[in-house]
């Protein structure tokens, strides 16, 4: 009895062995393609490495590194107020949030809270950063689809939000405002009143996009069912933010684990997710994000106490010995700085956590299968900053 | 009653020479317009944008001053390219958008040659654009390019076939293939019996333009269906190693290319040249005949640069099940019902 199967076995073998032989021999070799470091899709300098049957992708690597500043390493000495003007630029489109939580680290290990009028102008300024950030999202990832008049309107309307921003701050792109204890400043005057506006022009901006991008019907075949993430697949690759949300898990950090000098708890405001988890629930998420973001900032705006913005700290910023973790729901996802400080003047060592090096890692399960010009749907819905990958 | 010009009968040679310096300066002009009216200043307005402002009066000879500056460039060839063909394969491509320009009828007697099978040389020479873009994208060596060409070569090839079934309900319903003809027939007909604006055929053959200015969306490459040329997939595919002035001939063959199908679609479906009250063969044709022309041109150009502005791209295979599973079909019924109306009316 054994024999014969032994026997079943072997020939069975011999059929797959002969097979896999035949399949060798009809086989082509597929294409590598490189995408990048400079190529349009990646809006910045990251390189795919793409394996193609035909335009079909056998694999897709991301390979990244090749805009990598050393900021955990630069961090280490510099001071805490230098150090906060160094990681506006790790998300260059939304610089402020990059302050927050940094900021909120070190106050956290001083023991230090900001005011509340500081803590509610941080909250509108993260959010407005927010809404800078994703509404040219909104036009970027229809350019990518080619729909160009779409980049331009994004492109038109960000400058409403960035205008304000550089009304309170003095910067359009590295603000440079928060300081350890509350802010730089106190806003302008009719700065209040002036952003309404501008929320209220974003707030359009949004039904704008609905109508020519969202609900085009070329752009739901391009992106509907297109790079689908499971939820659990979501959660194992640690996506954070719109990406995790458009899966489906209902996970914000503003809402379920807010630290403390942010005042989201003062705003009435929704988590929206969906159930798809592909590139078209991205974009939903995300539209519907930016509107969140505007009516929180919106609500707050209404509401900001009196008082300074500035609490007692020492001139000389020496933080002690200790470590702290402290994480924000960022436009690109989850970002924290774990901060381990010796009591010096500079950190000893600090871990920058970026959403976006997490979101891109889940490229090469996501793309395997799909064509090139999915991967471009699949690329941009994923939306990752250059800058807050490599850092 | 003689008509002026039609009188003037040059020798063989000396019309020749006339007809080929007409063309070769009506290539690059509607070209440029169009460039310039479509590309830089309309585009520039739908997208909140002001377009270029500094060269000549409001910007107009910006285009110009491209084309110098592309003139200036080095004539860059890469590393490992098939040098005759990669030279050759703009001119492939110009010199079928100039055989499209020998067709076109701008009056009765403006035309270069006015062929009994205006519509079937037409669609034959409009496909010979593929050839130049395959060797651009073999002859480039560059991967992108070569994607570029593929995608080009299949969607040109499956986007023939509806155009050629669209344009064979206006054929069935004007009883002819000379171009010519067919404006006459438009401009001879009624709709309901009353003949003042003779009977463009976009009214009984709605169906067939709308299927026509598809098919030319996706034989010009423009968005939705600009796959070939895609910039943020395939960095402008074919195109992507051409410098300087090989550059600038394909950018003069798109353009011209655009223009021609404007006017190929004018005379197929709004009656061409000709006005209805003024009788076919007045004079007031040789300045009227490319005037009109001209107009309804532009107002097919809009229509088509309009779309491009404004959608996202398809993808490759919705593109192509687009043109199997919805064009064809759809151009096919028209044919049908069109037949059956002309035998019963």
């Amino acid at each position: 009895m054994t024999a014969v199967s032994d026997r079943d076995d072997i020939s069975s073998l011999v059929a797959e062995a002969t097979d896999n032989r035949v399949n060798i021999d009809f086989e082509s070799e597929g294409m590598t393609l490189n995408m990048g470091p400079q190529h349009p899709a990646t809006h910045g300098t990251l390189r795919i490495v793409a394996k193609l049957d035909g335009e079909q992708v056998i694999s897709a690597e991301p390979i990244c590194g090749y805009m990598h500043r050393g900021y955990e390493k630069i961090v280490e000495v510099r001071t805490y107020p230098q150090i906060n003007a160094l990681i506006n630029r790790i998300d260059w489109l939304g610089s402020f949030a990059n302050e927050v939580p940094f900021i909120l680290a070190a106050e956290k290990l001083m023991g230090v809270e900001a005011p509340p009028r500081a803590q509610w102008i941080r909250t509108i300024l993260f959010e407005m950063s927010r809404v800078a950030n994703i509404s040219l999202f909104l036009g970027d990832f229809g350019l990518q689809l080619g729909g160009m008049t779409a980049g331009f309107y994004a492109f038109r309307d960000r400058e409403f939000v960035l205008n304000q921003i550089e009304a309170a701050t003095g910067g359009r792109f590295h603000p440079n405002f928060d300081r350890i204890g509350g802010l730089k400043d106190d806003l302008p005057k009719g700065w209040i009143s002036d952003s309404q506006v501008a929320m209220d022009k974003l707030l359009a901006f949004c039904d704008e996009m609905e109508n020519l991008l969202v609900g085009n019907e070329i752009f739901q075949s391009r992106t509907r069912g297109i790079g689908v993430i499971p939820a659990d697949v979501a959660l194992s690759y640690g996506l954070s933010g719109a990406n995790l949300r458009a899966s489906g898990v209902d996970w914000d950090l503003r809402r379920d684990s807010c630290p403390p000098g942010l005042v989201y708890d003062q705003a009435d405001w929704k988590v929206w997710t969906h159930p798809d988890g592909d590139a078209f629930a991205r974009t939903w998420v995300r539209l519907q994000e930016t509107r969140e973001a505007a009516k929180i900032v919106k609500q707050l705006l209404t509401t900001i106490p009196a008082g300074p913005v500035m609490a007692k700290v020492p001139r000389i910023i020496k933080v002690p010995e200790g470590e702290a973790y402290v994480a924000t729901e960022n436009p690109l996802g989850e970002m924290g700085y774990y901060i381990v400080s010796k009591g010096d003047l500079v950190p000893f060592r600090v871990k920058i956590r970026s959403a976006s090096f997490n979101n891109i890692s889940v490229l090469p399960w996501v793309a395997r299968g799909a064509y090139v010009p999915d991967l471009i749907s699949i690329l941009g819905s994923l939306y990752f900053i250059l800058g807050d990958i490599d850092r | 009653m003689t008509p002026l010009l039609a009188a003037f009968a040059p020798p063989y040679w000396l019309s020749t020479v006339i007809k080929v310096l007409v063309i070769g300066a009506v290539v690059p002009t509607t070209a440029l317009i169009l460039g310039v009216v479509f590309l830089f200043k309309i585009m520039s307005w739908m997208q909140s944008r002001l377009g270029p402002q500094e060269a000549g009066p409001r910007g107009t000879l910006q285009l110009l001053a491209d084309g110098v500056k592309f003139l200036q460039k080095e004539d860059i060839s890469p590393n490992g390219a098939d040098l005759w063909v990669f030279k050759a394969a703009p001119l492939v491509v110009l010199a079928s958008t100039l055989l499209l320009y020998v067709a076109l009828p701008s009056s009765l007697h403006l035309v270069v040659e006015d062929l009994d099978v205006g519509v079937f040389y037409v669609l034959a020479v409009s496909s010979l654009s593929v050839i130049g873009v395959l060797m651009a994208g073999w002859a480039s060596n560059n991967k992108y390019s070569l994607m570029g060409a593929l995608r080009a070569a299949g969607q040109l090839i499956a986007y023939e076939l509806p155009m050629v079934l669209a344009v064979v309900g206006v054929v069935i319903q004007a009883g002819t293939m000379s171009l010519n003809g067919i404006v006459l027939s438009q401009n001879d007909g009624a709709v309901f019996g009353i003949t003042a604006i003779g009977n463009p055929f976009i009214l009984t053959q709605f169906i067939g333009f709308f299927i026509f200015i598809a098919a030319v969306q996706a034989e010009l490459t423009q968005p939705p269906f600009d796959m070939p040329v895609a910039e943020s997939e395939i960095v402008s595919g074919y195109q992507v190693e051409y410098t300087g002035f090989r550059f600038l001939i394909f950018f003069l063959a798109e353009f011209a290319t655009a223009f021609v199908f404007a006017g190929i679609a004018v005379v197929l479906f709004l009656g061409g040249w000709a006005v209805p009250w003024l009788p076919v063969d007045s004079d007031w044709y040789y300045v009227l005949g490319p005037a009109v022309l001209f107009g309804k041109v532009m107002a097919v150009a809009f229509l088509i640069f309009w779309v491009r502005f404004t959608y996202p791209r398809l993808r490759e295979d919705q593109l192509q099940s687009f043109a199997w599973k919805f064009l064809i079909p759809l151009a096919l019924l028209n044919i049908v019902v069109t037949a059956v109306l002309k035998v019963v009316l």
